[in-house]
């Protein structure tokens, strides 16, 4: 038999597909349970020759047209870990985002606000040894949408990440601090309370760049090893 | 002493753990789904939708030419359907698969005995169409070890993301004629009443067809992995 390294499951920190507070959940998630399958070499194994699959890495997307593009000029940099506190090196983090207006270059966002043809807000950085990441962006302006009544998404980052298997995939939204439609989002509401906050990222001095560029931390967790491996 | 109350954060160690999962909302499309994803056998552009980003915006990889490849190359279609049976045209299709022998491309299969074809990740991305519609190029996967000493059919790992899916839908692709389904450890899994909605139906010598529907009658069977 072929030696597995189980990966955990889910926490109780992850949204349940039904949220109906965000409408489009209630037609799209199933009814019926889930079925708990024991991991295979299927679940535990996944690709890691990233510029063959998705390309060179494109950390800087304020330098991918003409000129800059408007908005604040923010740094994002972090690690990615597992739940052990170990680094996930050599992973990818795939990121895109609104503009600073909160208006996204995707023809089917057709809001009132304006486009930047010198910010296409798409980009992907590949983690170091020891799990960091970093890329240079505008900071994204809040939007709204029709999920109900006078209803704005908080700025956020879509972050995309694949890890070392199958299992470890994670898809997630990055917020900025002390923004007051976060606690009103009804996206970021369905995480529970005492887990929300771990999508908030932190202004960071240290991170900032005088001069430059406004600095925030955002450390993303994989699904680690399993330390008690128990079939099913 | 009085003062702020301390706001937790992502910086915060008492809240450390998984970072949760959020939606990949409605326009992913110029960020996720790249030319050539959705095949995995050929220089074709299937996967992308560039149409929904306009010109000089498209910053995704284009398709590559993975070279010649061992096995039978495949097509699969198949649709995303939502609780009333209307087709989902933002979700997005991901598949993880062995290759014809059998071996994964990753440093996690320790299988050095089996070959690896150099050109076949066997990861792919594709978007749905307007009519909810994905399609992928891709090699027939040879069998791989389950649990215990078991061994798997033919089978294709698949994770299922759009607007109003707050965490990805895992589900697999089985294939129709294959005479190992039915020893198959996790297809054993499944109630036997839904276990046909994991089994792409045979439409051709080398098509199948495999609609997803996220609920409702016939709700395909997802996975808690
Ligand atoms: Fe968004």
């Amino acid at each position: 038999m072929t030696k597995i390294l189980d990966y955990t499951r889910e926490d109780a920190g992850q949204p349940p597909s039904l949220f109906p507070a965000y409408a489009s959940t209630v037609a799209r998630s199933p009814r019926e349970p889930l079925v708990r399958i024991p991991q295979t070499l299927t679940e535990t194994t996944g690709p890691a020759d990233w510029s063959a699959l998705m390309g060179e890495s494109k950390a800087d997307l304020t330098r991918q047209h003409a000129a800059a593009p408007l908005g604040q000029r923010i740094i994002v940099s972090g690690r990615v870990l597992d739940e052990a506190h170990r680094p996930v090196p050599n992973t990818v983090v795939e990121i895109w985002q609104a503009n600073a207006a909160g208006r996204y270059i995707h023809k089917k966002d057709q809001w009132d606000a304006p486009l930047d043809p010198n910010f296409t807000g798409a980009g992907r950085v590949i983690t170091d040894a020891e799990g960091r990441y970093r890329y240079v962006t505008v900071r994204p302006g809040a939007y709204p949408w029709r999920n109900h009544y006078n209803a704005w998404r908080p700025s956020h980052i879509h972050l995309s990440l694949l890890g070392p298997a199958f299992a470890t995939r994670l898809v997630t939204q990055m917020y900025f601090p002390d923004d007051p439609l976060i606690p009103i989002d009804p996206i970021a509401g369905a995480v529970p309370e005492a887990y929300r906050q771990r999508m908030v990222s932190r202004f960071d001095l240290a991170t900032t760049q005088p001069d430059w560029a406004l600095g925030y931390l955002f450390d993303i967790v994989l699904r680690g090893p399993d330390a008690t491996p128990m079939g099913i | 002493m009085s003062g702020p109350t301390k706001t937790l954060d992502n910086q915060s160690p008492e809240l450390f753990g998984q970072t949760p999962w959020q939606t990949v909302g409605p326009f992913f499309h110029y960020g996720l789904p790249w030319k050539g994803g959705a095949d995995l056998t050929g220089g074709s552009d299937l996967g992308a939708r560039p149409e929904l980003t306009p010109e000089g915006h498209y910053v995704l990889k284009t398709a590559r030419d993975p070279g010649p490849l061992a096995g039978k190359m495949i097509e699969i279609v198949g649709q995303v359907f939502d609780a009333d049976d209307v087709p989902v045209p933002d979700a997005m299709i991901e598949i993880w698969q062995a290759n014809a022998a059998g071996r994964y491309n990753s440093p996690d299969d320790p299988r050095e005995e089996l070959a690896l074809d150099a050109g076949f990740i066997g990861f792919g991305r594709g978007a749905t169409s307007e009519d909810g519609e994905y399609r992928f190029n891709t090699i027939l996967p040879g069998r791989t070890p389950g649990p215990g000493n078991s061994q798997q059919a033919p089978h294709i790992a698949v994770g299922v993301f759009g607007r109003g899916l707050l965490k990805r839908l895992v589900t697999r692709i089985y294939f129709e004629g294959e005479a190992a389904n039915d020893e198959d450890p996790i297809l054993a899994l499944a109630p036997a009443a839904r276990r046909l909605t994991l089994i792409a139906s045979k439409t051709g010598e080398a098509t199948y067809r495999f609609d997803i529907h996220l609920q409702g009658e016939h709700e395909t069977v997802f996975f808690d992995i």
